[in-house]
């Protein structure tokens, strides 16, 4: 249970006769010696999983302090760790900022008139998805990394797979705007391309920017392909720190917090957006639900 | 062309294995992430605390990381295993959290009146879970659950760096020694996995339409 949902909770009315969730009623008494029997056992188990892995790694030497000590020193954090971190946020600014410009171009393509540029978009769109944007990372890294370096072929990779994503979510932010929204544009004489200028995709854009963030996340995550094709984003870096303390998985540990404090805040963000867009009574759009031919979810 | 068709072979082997992780791995995150989503709605506080945890944890953590610790970090616990065996852990233990996630918003769409009747007839929670509400749940589940097993499939790309020859790796190695065919050869493998995900995408419409049941 996360903060914000406590805080949500004390906000509403609270209705002590409704049970927390579905599966179980508020306990009597004899139900909670048994809960708290349950809980026991469970707790138990988890406890017993946990200090079972942790006695592992204990037993390996994971926890010596030989293992952590490069993460005390500042001088790993400033040369090493931070930079890594830049260049990992530099790969996934520019990837997020280009997929949306080029989530924008397939979805105009989707929602064109004509019919065969429809289906070029269609076909183009469902492809990219399909595809492991490794693979699309490694074929321009492969054909042209020579000229372009490392980071643009991880760019171009991540911005062609995410803007087909993108362009998906962004036609069923449109179609989320109300029907009511696009007739009373065009009755007032408005052409299409004002009717989507003008009045659809100002609303949409509030609609899906919960979906865009929780975009982002997936975007800085698959930043982390940049290491296979040699870019030196923070896993490349910690790789250097592994090598030369031969601790890998402290590193992997270190590292790991690093990418969830970042997703973290980025997911607040989506969250925070998200509660206001429904305080204030206009529609979201749920990543779950957009509808395509073959859904590729943000994972 | 004409390599694509010489080495037709090593790239349909390469398919092979890239099929073999993505299965294993599917059953193996499907079976992780029913059992996760099971503690994250229990009433146990410490038990619901664990399954939260794992699911942020692996959602907000980069795959390659997760390959990186397990396929080099298992050996350094003495722990030796297969390339292919680190590189299915890597993948279910990622992939389970997101099932995790569908099933248990699976669970939420099951109507309120099915789990009191449960309970009503005298049901444990467990009894409740096994036999009222996870097989509605899995239903609402299956299209969410379909797309992760797509993403599933195309991340086994990954495995490509952590020695496993599949078919992302046979673009690698064969573009290195024939770098006239690159555009040929992206097109087939690319191409393969089109197919390979629209399989499964068919797979899943196919049970949605075989277990949808009006409610």
């Amino acid at each position: 249970m996360s903060a914000g949902q406590v805080a949500g909770s004390r906000r509403r009315r609270r209705r002590p006769t409704q049970p927390k969730s579905v599966l179980y009623d508020a306990p009597g008494p004899s139900y909670r010696r048994h809960q708290l029997m349950v809980s026991l056992v469970g707790g138990l188990i988890v406890a017993g999983v946990v200090a079972l892995v942790t006695w592992k790694l204990a037993s390996e030497g994971i926890f010596d302090s030989a293992k952590w000590k490069p993460f005390n020193n500042q001088k790993i954090w400033q040369n090493t760790l931070i930079p890594g971190l830049k260049l990992t946020l530099k790969a996934a600014g520019l990837s997020i900022a280009l997929s949306i410009v080029a989530g924008v171009i397939f979805c105009a393509g989707r929602l064109s008139e004509l019919r065969a540029v429809r289906y070029l978009f269609v076909v183009i769109v469902e492809v990219l998805r399909a595809t492991p944007v490794l693979l699309l990372i490694l074929f321009f890294f492969i054909a042209w990394g020579k000229t372009l370096g490392t980071l643009w072929p991880l760019v171009i990779g991540l911005t062609l797979y995410n803007g087909a994503v993108l362009s998906e979510t962004f036609r069923a932010g449109i179609a989320a705007v109300p029907r009511g929204q696009r007739e009373a544009a065009y009755s007032v004489g408005m052409s299409k391309s004002q009717v989507m200028r003008l009045v659809l995709i100002p609303q949409a854009v509030r609609a899906m920017l919960p979906a865009i963030i929780s975009q982002c996340v997936v975007v800085l995550k698959d930043t982390s392909l940049g290491y296979i094709v040699s870019y030196q984003e923070l896993i490349r870096r910690g790789r250097t720190i592994y090598e030369q303390y031969d601790n890998i998985i402290p590193t992997a540990i270190v590292l790991a917090a690093m990418y969830i404090a970042v997703n973290y805040l980025l997911s607040r963000l989506a969250t925070f957006l998200e509660s206001q867009q429904r305080r204030r009574g206009r529609a979201t759009v749920d990543p779950a639900t957009i509808e395509a031919p073959m859904e590729s979810r943000a994972i | 062309m004409h390599v694509l068709a010489d080495h037709a072979d090593d790239i349909l082997t390469a398919f092979a294995l890239t099929i073999r992780l993505a299965a294993m791995s599917a059953l193996c995150a499907v079976v992780l992430g029913v059992i996760l989503a099971a503690m994250r709605v229990s009433p146990s506080p410490p038990v619901r605390l664990a399954a939260t945890s794992y699911v942020n944890v692996f959602r907000n953590t980069p795959l390659l990381l997760l390959f990186i610790l397990f396929v080099f970090g298992l050996p350094t616990l003495n722990l030796q295993m297969s390339f292919y065996w680190r590189a299915v852990i890597a993948l279910s233990a990622y992939t389970a959290a997101f099932v995790c996630e569908a099933v248990r918003s699976g669970i939420n769409t099951v109507d309120r009146g099915q789990a009191e009747a449960a309970r009503a007839i005298g049901m444990t929670f467990g009894k409740t879970l096994r036999y009222v509400v996870l097989p509605q749940a899995i239903r609402a589940a299956i299209p969410p659950i379909g797309s992760i097993l797509i993403a599933l499939a195309r991340n086994t790309s990954i495995a490509e760096a952590f020695g496993n020859r599949e078919a992302t790796y046979q673009l690698d190695s064969l573009a290195r020694d024939f770098p006239d065919a690159l555009y040929w050869l992206f097109g087939g493998i690319a191409l393969g996995y089109v197919i390979l995900c629209l399989l499964i995408a068919a797979v899943f419409r196919l049970l949605e339409h075989r277990l949808a049941v009006g409610r």
